[in-house]
């Protein structure tokens, strides 16, 4: 609704806070880039910066949690504008959860920096966050400009960052299973690959609740899910 | 879907108390309510909303044939109460009335004892054999208002010398003395301050046990509060009617959206 509140001062809250969740957006697209950049060339001044800057991811999901709480109780937000309202609120807590595995990502990096050089899948990890990077990238467009039909491409695409990590995992057993040494540095691929993979779910939760902010209603369950390994021996 | 399940089946499972259908309300050469259908369910809190002059409290006169009293006001179309049509030559609008009891926005007990304002309405109907019976029906009647506590030691002092809201809940213990069916309640709090805003709110909730009660008001907080479906009037026109918590978080009409979310007056 591009229609303005009678009330211009609630206009200019609920657009502060759209202000602060692209803040935070761009943040968290740059964390996810860089923490896969900081793996692939084992850079751990990138890692530590990484580390360091998702402070500041917190604490706009802070703040934004505070403004929201501030809203609600203030504005009894209706309609629309409790379904923005409320889309904030998940978006900013994925965001935030997205931001954590970056994190734990550029934590895990400093580990193997320690290790004997890995043979395989710091390029194809790299692949995979710059997809989710894109999907990420594209639910957020899709809020900003309450775009239905890009928040379902964002969603069909989860299956193939899916796709990805279960090539990645098949390739790290392989690996684990050819000499036991290798264990301890796959372990660690393996969580940040997973790491990948739900940061990709958090990408398609935000296109679920862009489709909630512009219809009303929640996307059906039956998402396109691709991720066998929690079924495979 | 994101309602609770218990407020789902509440507006299921209900019986239609009063149906209307192709209501026309014209004041002189004006249209004041054009084409309205609706149907009223029994045991539940209707609330009609939206901005001033949209028509809300003229068609909940309607209701009652309170429009009647007005000269220059014609109404077309079928109201019906249980079936049966509320504007037939046949009825009678003061027996009607008594079905159909009325709460109004500012409010107005009789200069009289708090005993005789409810003891008036079931005197005239004969509604009470004895004084013994009498006392009954005030009793019951103070209780159902929620005031029963507040004045049982006062019965016989004036009902002008309470205060706003225990006022107001009078008016309704007397609405509700003559065994009405409907309760029509034309912005019941206000007048009220918030405390006995809250209280009218609770004995709203609670009359929707025994009654089917239609309110007008210009809270939507207090409609999102107290209804289980909510009507929009724009216009003179019934824009949406639904089951309340989809009016206010998802509403089909874009005029619905923006009158809920403050965005046109």
């Amino acid at each position: 609704m591009q229609q303005q509140h009678i009330t211009t001062a609630y206009d200019r809250e609920l657009e502060a806070i759209q202000a602060q969740i692209m803040r935070m957006g761009g943040l968290v697209e740059e964390a996810i880039r860089s923490s896969a950049q900081a793996l692939d060339e084992l850079d751990l001044d990138l890692a530590d910066k990484i580390v360091a800057r998702d402070h500041s991811i917190d604490e706009l999901d802070e703040m934004i949690n505070q403004e929201v709480a501030r809203l609600i109780a203030l504005r009894a937000p209706t309609a629309v504008d409790l379904r923005l309202i409320l889309t904030v609120m998940k978006v900013s807590g994925s965001l935030e959860r997205i931001g954590d595995y970056a994190k734990n990502m550029a934590k895990r990096t400093h580990v193997l920096a320690g290790m004997s050089p890995m043979p395989a899948g710091s390029s194809s990890l790299r692949r995979m966050a710059r997809e989710v990077e894109r999907m990420l990238n594209d639910a957020l467009d899709a809020y900003i400009q309450r775009d239905e039909d890009l928040a379902r491409d964002v969603i069909d695409r989860d299956r193939e960052v899916d796709q990805m990590y279960n090539a990645l995992f098949r390739e790290f057993l392989t690996f684990m299973m050819e000499d036991p040494r290798n264990i301890t540095g796959f372990m660690h691929m393996h969580f940040i690959a997973k790491n990948v993979e739900r940061m990709g779910d958090h990408a398609t939760s935000i296109a679920e609740w862009v489709i909630y902010l512009v219809s009303g209603e929640r996307p059906d369950e039956a998402r396109p899910k691709a991720d066998v390994t929690s079924n495979m021996n | 879907m994101y309602d609770t399940p218990n407020a789902s089946a509440d507006v299921a499972a209900k019986a239609t108390k009063i149906s209307a259908k192709n209501v026309q309300v014209y004041y002189g050469d004006t249209h004041a309510i054009k084409d309205v259908d609706v149907e009223i369910q029994d045991k539940m809190v209707t609330a009609f909303i939206g901005p001033s002059g949209c028509g809300k409290s003229t068609f909940l006169r309607c209701l009652n044939r309170m429009n009647d009293t007005i000269d220059v006001c014609r109404v077309e179309g079928d109201i019906n109460l249980d079936g049966e049509n509320i504007y037939d030559p046949k009825v009678d609008p003061v027996q009607l009335r008594a079905k159909v009891g009325m709460v109004f926005q500012k409010p107005n007990p009789f200069p009289k004892s708090i005993y005789d304002n409810i003891a008036y309405g079931p005197r005239i109907h004969g509604l009470a054999k004895n004084k013994a019976e009498l006392d009954e029906i005030v009793e019951k009647s103070l209780r159902r208002g929620a005031i029963w506590e507040e004045v049982k030691d006062r019965l016989h002092a004036p009902g002008t010398g309470l205060s706003g809201g225990q006022q107001q809940r009078l008016c309704i213990a007397r609405a509700v003395a003559t065994e009405p069916e409907v309760l029509l309640m034309d912005e019941p709090c206000s007048a009220l301050d918030p405390i006995a805003t809250a209280q009218v709110e609770e004995l709203i909730d609670e009359l929707r046990e025994n009654y089917s009660v239609v309110i007008v008001t210009h809270s939507m907080q207090q409609a999102a509060r107290v209804s289980q479906k909510t009507a929009f009037f724009h216009l003179g026109n019934l824009v949406e009617f639904g089951e309340t918590g989809q009016i206010f978080t998802n509403p089909e009409d874009p005029r619905t959206e923006s009158y809920i979310t403050g965005r046109i007056g």
